[in-house]
């Protein structure tokens, strides 16, 4: 501990070991720190003795459940954008190789009490009863416009400006029903609110494209899933900073961050030791005074011995119950993997329920989702803080990350690791190509 | 048996077998240089690890199978005992080091052992090796002591050491014969015939580039 490092990171959640990796391979010197004995904070899969432990006081887990070790449960439910940045972080950094990804089978909407396929095919669209006939037609002269638009080409515009012209505008452009734009904003873009209408339409328009993009990428869904939970996601970011000479230690206490006179961190003191550094990176559970609380989620983990009914029977499924069918400001979201995914013992799913919290009574929030679940196993329900830095860290050269929000995927924690990045780094974080690598040799693809 | 480098073209042309071998034990019982000594055949007193690398393969030819170990250094994460459960998750081979100068690390391996007996894949072929025998004048832990153990738990075992080459292809190659390939063979088909034309059992290759929709191409909504 008595060498001075250029980051000290406090925390192995996903957002830190990202970051982690990625200074190290710039080169940087990183000692990486958790207060617990086991990797990913909030981003970790735990086990059923763990879960216990979190959430029931330690009780034994039935025997009925199965084994210990086939159990790796998310408490923070996210899958990958295929085609989303997260994705092209893994790439470029070569983490793709630690993890094995399968894609989720299915996206589910809820319409008017029923559950529907979000339609992956022309085909599909044109079967699906989201949507009525006339209404088609519409949505395909907007999915048109979609496909030949270019930025740089105004002739493909349409005469909107998506800088300016809300989406509001543009729906009304393409003559699209409420029920639609319902679907377009939250099965697609993944809005969890509805404020996107009133703003320019051209974020909503990017994350529609993203969905179809992923969706295109591999069939089933727009998402993928690492097998073993998403716990693999922090420790396979890990091993990539200790490759590139990261210092790892997990069981340390953390007693304080030191700072100078003028307010600057100086270094970081574990167990009456200090390590010396220039910056900190940490979660906000490290510096419970540097931050604000934003608000609230409510997840619910459940356990099924069966899949979600009216979802095909799919071993994996995401179903987005849309804010403006149960009278909400926010959708709630269903997230199930299985076995499949070698998450739970044979025969079982996991689907975890979550939504914003809008009031003083969260549990029935989400009693929506746990209706469509059918009978179930066992339920944990745990309420989450959010929190946001109060500064940015230039001044004390403390660079906080965001708690993990209620969003379905990782694309707001790569915005916040290239925020992050860029304020440390005085550089955009550009990931074309891949890392250097020493002498590790290339798998060759069998 | 025949170990070569990973351009040998005999075997070209015959799929090989991939196995994920794990190294675990104590910091400084000599991993890295047994790794290093098995697959590049040199040795470096006091060798500084190398940045950016902990990973490397070796092919290796047993009766009419090729096998290719994939094998996983640690990376120093064991140095403050912060080794993820993500290294040695699916491993089919692991090879588990201490000194024989320093009884402690041979307690660490034991930990190691039970780690694996309870977290590992429960086919997992385990080596127990003492390394560092070239320093038998300050041998601490006695042979019959760690064999007996080994015995028990169903481990094979070696002492050997990276410094001079003794016991390291020996290591590996024993390894090699026990890993139950049929199993490994039979698995990835059961993988592989639940697809239903959606290729592994919609298991995605992340590295593949994208269908060429990026730009203005067909949408399938
Ligand atoms: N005498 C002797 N020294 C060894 C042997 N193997 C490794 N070492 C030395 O032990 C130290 C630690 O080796 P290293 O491979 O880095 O160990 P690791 O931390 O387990 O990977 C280095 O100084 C090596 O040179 C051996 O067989 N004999
Ligand atoms: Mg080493």
């Amino acid at each position: 501990m008595d060498e001075e490092y250029d980051v000290i990171v406090l925390g192995t959640g996903l957002t830190e070991c990202i970051l982690s990796g990625l200074l190290s391979v710039e080169g940087k010197k990183v000692l990486h720190m958790d207060r617990n004995d086991y990797y990913g904070g909030e981003s970790a899969s735990l086990n059923l003795t763990q879960l216990y432990k979190k959430f029931r006081n330690n009780e034994e887990p039935p025997a009925s459940l199965g084994k210990d070790r086939d159990y790796n449960v998310d408490i923070i439910p996210k899958f990958a954008m295929a085609s989303g940045e997260f994705v092209k972080i893994l790439v470029y950094t070569d983490v793709t190789r630690y993890l094995e990804f399968k894609q989720i089978s299915g996206s589910y909407f809820c319409k008017g009490g029923k559950i529907a396929k979000v339609p992956t095919t022309q085909i599909e669209a044109f079967k699906t009863q989201l949507i009525s006939l006339f209404e088609k037609n519409r949505l395909r002269k907007f999915f048109e416009f979609l496909q030949k638009y270019k930025e740089d080409d105004p002739s493909t515009h349409q005469g909107l400006d998506l800088t300016k012209d809300t989406m509001e505008t543009v729906y009304s452009k393409f003559g699209l029903e409420p029920g639609t734009q319902d679907f377009i904003g939250h099965a697609l873009a993944l809005h969890l609110e509805d404020n996107y209408i009133h703003q320019p339409a051209k974020e909503t328009i990017e994350k529609i494209l993203l969905y179809l993009y992923s969706m295109n990428r591999y069939g089933k869904s727009p998402y993928i899933y690492p097998m073993y939970g998403l716990g693999e996601l922090p420790q396979g970011f890990a091993r990539l900073s200790a490759i590139y000479g990261g210092t790892y230690m997990l069981d340390k206490p953390i007693d304080e961050i030191v700072y100078n006179d003028q307010g600057e961190v100086i270094g970081v003191k574990s167990q009456g030791e200090v390590a010396k550094c220039k910056a900190v990176i940490c979660d906000p559970s490290y510096v419970t005074n540097k931050v604000k609380k934003t608000g609230q989620v409510i997840r619910a983990i459940c356990i099924l011995n069966h899949p979600i009914p009216n979802t095909d029977d799919v071993d994996s499924v995401q179903l987005i119950i849309p804010q403006n069918q149960v009278q909400r400001k926010h959708d709630i979201y269903v997230a199930s993997v299985s076995s499949a995914h070698s998450v739970c013992a044979k025969d079982y799913f996991i689907a975890i329920v979550s939504t914003v919290v809008e009031t003083s009574n969260p549990e029935a929030e989400i009693e929506p989702g746990l209706n469509l679940l059918g009978p179930i196993t066992e339920k944990f329900v745990y309420i989450s803080d959010l929190y946001e830095p109060l500064e940015d860290g230039t001044k004390d050269k403390v660079y906080i990350s965001k708690s993990y929000d209620a969003t379905t995927h990782f694309e707001t924690v790569c915005d916040d690791v290239k925020d992050i990045y860029k304020r440390i780094m005085g550089k955009e974080l550009n990931f074309e190509g891949k890392v250097k690598r020493g002498d590790e040799e290339e798998i060759n693809a069998m | 048996m025949n170990f070569s480098g990973r351009n040998d073209a005999a075997s070209a042309n015959m799929k090989p077998i991939q196995v994920k071998l794990v190294l675990l034990g104590e910091s400084a019982v000599g991993k890295s240089s047994i790794v290093l000594r098995f697959v590049n055949n040199e040795y470096q007193d006091n060798k500084e690890p190398t940045i950016g690398a902990a990973f490397l393969t070796q092919r290796c030819k047993l009766d009419d199978r090729i096998i290719k170990f994939e094998i996983w250094d640690t990376a120093g994460q064991e140095r403050f005992h912060s080794l993820a459960p993500m290294y040695y998750r699916n491993a089919q081979a692991a090879v588990i080091v201490y000194d024989i100068t320093k009884p402690a690390s041979l307690e660490k391996a034991k930990t190691w052992v039970k780690e694996l007996q309870r977290q590992a894949n429960p086919n997992i072929v385990i080596a127990l090796v003492g390394n560092k025998i070239d320093l038998a004048n300050n041998r601490s832990v006695p042979y019959e002591e760690a064999e007996a153990y080994a015995n028990e738990n169903g481990l094979l075992f070696f002492e050997a050491s990276a410094k001079t080459g003794t016991n390291i292809i020996e290591v590996f190659t024993e390894l090699a014969k026990k890993i139950p390939y049929e199993q490994i063979l039979a698995n990835n088909k059961t993988l592989n015939s639940r697809t239903n034309g959606q290729g592994d059992n919609g298991r995605v290759n992340l590295n593949e580039s994208e269908n060429n929709n990026q730009d203005g191409g067909q949408c399938n909504c």
